[in-house]
């Protein structure tokens, strides 16, 4: 609004032409529906070949599309499936593909976290799967096959907004190797938090450079969230809503803040990994090298991270030196629902664009990557994961210690994020409250602050209980 | 033949002032005039006088990336506005931006721009354009790369830098982020600000310089009383243009990402997060109007002083 004379136009030309580039990139390159024609549809994830969920890019290019394209033209169709990858931070993955719904683009087919479905239905990003659909989506068979809590993050205000594509659960890792030199057992199990405490202050000793690692900060976006503060939240007896009210500065959550500020003011965390802007990959890095002794983490970084065929931190000997642990609660007995153990699941959800120019046909090929023979397909040789699917798991999961462990122990007694509209803004309040205690506040005092934070977000104090 | 137009307005001058050029010296009148910047003035209404209606009527709004204001955006008057001047994280920002610019833009890339035109004045051949050649290289390359290899150089495990000076974990973009992108942003665009001075030295007259050395000037005294008074108005222009880039730039966020815990947050970063990443897009818009009134302050600041002289 400044230069009166020519860089003014320049500014609009090179506007003009950004704008125009961008109207170019999206798009989901449909054109004309209608019998006879080719139907062309997009498909898209938070997944590339070659780099974030490689596995996942690999199968829908490689056995997905052809396959279903295929299929279709056995029943006479004309179908070009493209995929458009993307190898970001879930929180930029999210601000892109709400820009592209918000303007009505975007792929026929898209991979959302479960968490977002609340604020993307509300905002009528993404829409109940009859409406957008017909009737086939209530009838696909593979309903009776997904368990009610699965089926539930799918599920926002009574209706079935997508499919949901599998689950997960949070364990405590360990390095054996580190555990071994710390004179600490193979088969640890902490029972409290202090057990904890206590292998993380002999892995010091033995000179692990980093014993503990437990998400923290803003900079890990939801991973602070799901693999840190919630579970230790549960550990503590708490949860983030109870009977639709908000928990505040509750003791719960100041115990919880507590063990962070054991941890990293106490040497046992490299607090500076918290606050770099790709600390959560440099922890996947340093623990792959066996520079950390104990890092909580979802099943993703069995199978994404450390898998020796494809993950993003090859360990070559995984299945011999990581160990793995329920995480316990503050002490036994005192976590959540009166548990011994807690955990916290959530789960990615795949669904129809609402603005998709063919939604038969887009559901046809979102069916058929949760068809038994997709999934199993998907799984094989050693990408196992948990699909949503129970007749799927029963076969795929018998070769796969730690998802079969995920399934059996830790499953029962996971906890599930409050499927509501504002849990994400409530979520970075939490994790700005753990990235102040990293930083040195006291956790009363950022409890405290999370809780004048959150009368902001869910409306008042009313809304909360203390 | 066309009849002249009146002459620009302030005072009220029943005839052109006596001496001055005529006002329409093309001789086009109002009307063909007008056409002919029409076109121009038509992209500037739609890509930057409507966009920046458009982000005042939205930072009225509590409007949102997702959730039911995102749907249904409702009216909320200056709320956005107030709630901005009382958070201290958008104080903190301007801070921030304020040291971000001064400290990159009118000290690093000024100086260091100037320096090596000054230097390179009477060089001529390869070395010139070999040095010339590496510090245009640095402003031309995509931002992305450059970030990569500033990220890859400060790296606190991995990095050359660490690794040259041997003190390996020591974390410049935790430790000293806003140091970090003040040296990264004076290292990218100095190349501006040579080539400026470059063309400006090449206007002082060498006569005067000659004459100056003559009456035994020094070279602090040269550059002082011959060279700086005709450089003048190029030194402002030169001011108000990188102090605005500067302003607006978002190129630390692929550095740090306004962390550690918003330490290096400048302004552009923090609408950025507030607006995307928060999804606070009525909030992020009242910020960015915020944003605009100081570039617009700044820039009249320097226009100011560029006319005072004239």
């Amino acid at each position: 609004m400044v230069l009166r004379r020519r860089p003014m136009g320049v500014a609009a030309v090179v506007a003009a032409t950004a704008l125009g580039l961008a109207a170019c990139g999206s798009g989901g390159g449909d054109s004309g529906g209608g019998g006879g024609e080719t139907v062309e549809l997009t498909i898209t994830q938070n997944a590339i070949a070659g780099g974030k969920n490689a596995a996942a890019a690999d199968h829908i290019a490689n056995w997905i599309i052809p396959q279903f394209v295929a299929a279709q033209k056995a029943k006479g169709k004309d179908v070009s499936v493209k995929f458009l990858p993307s190898g970001v931070d879930d929180e930029q993955y999210k601000t892109k593909l709400s820009l592209d719904l918000k303007s009505g683009k975007g792929a026929d087919v898209i991979d959302i976290d479960g968490i977002w479905a609340g604020e993307f239905a509300e905002a009528g990003y993404i829409k109940p799967l009859t409406d957008v659909v017909g009737p086939e989506a209530d009838s696909w068979e593979g309903w009776q096959q997904i368990p009610e809590a699965v089926q539930g993050l799918a599920t926002f205000q009574d209706k079935k907004y997508a499919l949901p594509v599998g689950t997960d659960g949070r364990v405590l890792y360990f390095n054996k190797t580190l555990f071994g030199k710390a004179g600490l057992p193979a088969d640890w199990q902490p029972k409290s938090w202090q057990e904890i405490l206590d292998a993380g202050a002999k892995l010091k000793t033995s000179g692990v450079p980093v014993p503990i690692q437990i998400n923290a900060g803003t900079a890990m976006g939801e991973a602070t969230s799901m693999q840190g503060v919630l579970p230790l939240l549960a550990g503590a007896g708490g949860e983030v809503q109870k009977d639709g009210k908000w928990t505040g500065a509750s003791q719960p959550l100041k115990d919880a803040l507590g063990l962070y500020q054991k941890i990293y003011g106490g040497g046992l965390g490299d607090p500076k990994l918290q606050q770099e802007a790709k600390g959560r990959d440099k922890s996947f890095q340093q623990f792959a090298e066996g520079k950390i002794g104990i890092l909580m983490e979802g099943d993703y970084f069995w199978r994404g991270v450390v898998n020796p065929k494809d993950g993003v931190a090859k360990m070559a000997d995984r299945d011999q030196v990581v160990g793995y642990a329920k995480i316990p609660a503050i002490e036994p007995g005192k976590g959540v629902r009166g548990q011994d153990f807690v955990s916290m699941s959530g789960g990615a959800l795949r669904t129809v664009n609402p603005a998709s120019e063919h939604p038969k046909e887009a559901f046809e090929l979102l069916a058929f990557t949760l068809s038994p023979e997709a999934l199993k397909e998907e799984t094989k040789d050693g990408n196992v994961r948990i699909t949503p699917r129970t007749d799927v798991n029963k076969e795929i999961l018998a070769g796969e210690p730690l998802l079969t462990y995920i399934s059996e122990e830790v499953l029962p007694l996971t906890a599930y994020r409050p499927p509501v509209a504002v849990y994400p803004q409530v979520s970075v309040a939490l994790q700005e409250a753990t990235a102040a205690v990293v930083g040195g506040t006291a956790a009363d005092q950022a409890a405290a602050a999370y809780q004048s934070k959150l009368e902001g977000i869910v409306g008042g104090a009313g809304n909360i209980a203390s | 033949m066309a009849p002249v137009t009146s002459p620009p307005d302030p005072a009220k001058v029943t005839d052109p002032p006596p001496g001055r050029y005529s006002s329409d010296a093309a001789g086009l009148g109002r009307l063909r005039a007008g056409a002919f910047v029409a076109p121009a003035l038509a992209l500037i209404a739609v890509f930057l006088v409507f966009p920046a209606l458009w982000v005042i009527y939205l930072g009225l709004m509590n409007y949102r990336l997702t959730g039911l204001a995102a749907a249904d955006p409702k009216f909320v008057g200056l709320d956005n506005f107030l709630q901005a001047i009382s958070d201290p994280g958008f104080w903190d920002s301007t801070w921030l931006t304020f040291q971000f610019v001064l400290g990159s833009a009118v000290i690093g890339q000024v100086l260091l721009g100037f320096t090596i035109a000054w230097m390179l004045r009477d060089w001529r051949g390869p070395l010139k354009r070999i040095v010339e050649g590496l510090v245009i290289l640095a402003w031309i390359l995509p931002s992305a790369v450059v970030s990569f290899l500033w990220v890859a150089l400060l790296d606190r495990d991995s990095g050359t830098l660490n690794a040259l000076l041997g003190i390996e974990g020591f974390a410049w973009l935790l430790d000293h982020p806003m140091l970090s992108i003040i040296i990264f942003n004076t290292w990218r665009g100095t190349a501006f600000s040579m080539m400026l001075y470059g063309a400006a030295l090449g206007n002082v007259p060498p006569s005067h310089l000659e004459s100056a050395r003559l009456a035994g000037a020094s070279g602090w005294q040269q550059l002082r009383d011959v060279v700086f008074p005709h450089i003048r108005g190029h030194i402002l222009t030169n001011l108000l243009l990188i102090s605005l880039w500067t302003f607006n730039d978002f190129s630390p966020f692929l550095l740090t990402a306004g962390g550690p815990d918003g330490k290096s947050e400048v302004l552009a970063v923090h609408v950025y997060k507030t607006a995307l990443q928060s999804g606070d897009l009525g909030y992020g818009a009242a910020i960015s109007t915020v944003i605009l009134l100081i570039n617009l302050v700044v820039a009249v600041f320097y226009l100011r002083l560029l006319r005072s002289k004239r």
